[in-house]
């Protein structure tokens, strides 16, 4: 019974980290609408490329924010929470 | 001539001093390795874990953890202090020494940022944010000479970003208790909820934005390191003897990681944390009701002169 329960736990937890990942498509098409627009801005204004450049790497560096929220959700459910819910389960079954 | 010659001369000799503060610089790090050393437990293979907990201090609601992440950020506050005493002491008015001018150039660069993105009124904050900026920066490359980085612990980059949440609202208290609590019902009173939400998700996306680079960085990088060591297992693997038990593609890849996620992106997180809170900080200030607000202080002052001149 308690291997059941823990295979089904640890089996929804990957499912889980799998779909807190999903978060990862947003930042990705963000950041490539970002570059798209300051090499348009570049090739239009090629004196002002580093001005450009710092800019951009500042906005893509806060744009992956949202994308990093759900890998620190994926790490947290694969690396983090097994150990814990095993414990509340063995807990559980025993009380 | 001799005199104009002594300053010159000293200043090129190492001495006494010099020695000192460069070992005040490196000593902090070798005890953080000697220790991460004694306390690591035995194991095979790459394990993907928080910080060690060194010490736990029975306190009554809660007991007191000293980690690895406490201990780490200590020696790298710690060595900054070597780094900026070796930097500026001796100091004289003409620059002879390349340290100085390293020193200046720094100091220079800080305040012109500052300058650049607070604005001439928070020009004295230069000194706060390099702070920020070098013991940000150092944490997160602390970890190349294999020490666990503390900015990869969400605790460390939270107390940072409590930190700045408190000054970010002493700036927005200074146009009065109940401006700011009518400007959280701007610009309709249904916004209130949303506003009071977005005064605490500052501090928390700092937190996190830091914490989940550094981490996803050391994350990756272990998995990779792992992956590398299996790979070259099975490929490798039919060697004679312990040149087969030698993970040879773990050599020289995971460093190529180790520039963008340790080198660049921890330099890089330490600039943005720098950079929002100069943002965030120069942005809380209401400045046109601290101004109303100061002239009816003022105003309120002159009339308790003029009374008590009357009376």
């Amino acid at each position: 019974m308690l291997e059941l329960a823990m295979g089904i736990m640890l089996g929804l937890m990957g499912l889980g980290a799998g779909c807190a990942m999903i978060a990862g498509i947003g930042p990705g098409i963000g950041e490539g609408n970002a570059v798209a627009k300051a090499c348009e801005a570049i090739g239009r204004q090629p004196e002002c490329k580093s001005d450009v450049t710092s800019t951009l790497i500042m906005g893509c560096a806060i744009a992956e924010t949202t994308g990093l929220y759900g890998l620190i959700v994926a790490i947290l459910l694969i690396f983090v929470a097994p150990g814990i819910f095993t414990n509340i389960l063995k807990e559980a079954i025993k009380g | 001539m001799t005199e104009q010659q002594t300053p010159d001369v000293h200043s090129r000799h190492f001495r006494a001093v010099d020695y000192g503060l460069i070992a005040l610089m490196i000593v902090p790090f070798l005890i953080c390795i000697v220790l991460k050393v004694l306390f690591t437990p035995a194991s095979e293979g790459v394990h993907i874990s928080g910080a060690l907990v060194f010490l736990e201090i029975p306190f009554p609601v809660q007991p007191l953890i000293i980690s690895e992440s406490q201990v780490n950020s200590w020696g790298v506050i710690l060595s900054i202090l070597g780094l900026c005493l070796y930097l500026t002491h001796g100091l004289t008015a003409k620059a002879v020494c390349r340290r100085q001018l390293l020193a200046e150039w720094i100091v220079e660069k800080c305040q012109k940022l500052v300058k650049d993105n607070m604005g001439e009124y928070f020009s004295t904050w230069a000194a706060f944010i390099c702070a920020i900026l070098g013991l940000s920066a150092f944490s997160s490359l602390s970890c190349l000479v294999g020490l666990f980085a503390p900015t990869g612990d969400v605790n460390v980059t939270a107390g940072w970003a409590v930190l700045v949440f408190f000054l970010i609202m002493h700036y927005k208290f200074r146009g009065g208790l109940w401006n700011y609590f009518i400007g959280l019902f701007k610009p309709i009173p249904v916004f209130a909820p949303m506003n009071l939400i977005g005064e605490f998700s500052t501090p928390l996306s700092m937190a996190f934005r830091h914490y989940g680079n550094v981490l996803s960085g050391a994350v990756i990088s272990a998995l990779m390191a792992s992956a590398l060591g299996g790979l070259s297992k099975t490929l490798l693997g039919w060697l004679p003897g312990i040149l087969g038990d030698i993970p040879y593609l773990r050599v020289g890849i995971p460093a190529v990681l180790s520039i963008y996620f340790d080198v660049f992106s921890g330099c890089m997180q330490a600039f943005i944390f720098a950079m929002l809170t100069m943002l965030n900080v120069a942005g809380a200030v209401p400045w046109d009701e601290w101004r109303a607000r100061q002239e009816k202080r003022k105003l309120r002052s002159g009339a308790n002169v003029t009374t008590g001149k009357t009376a």
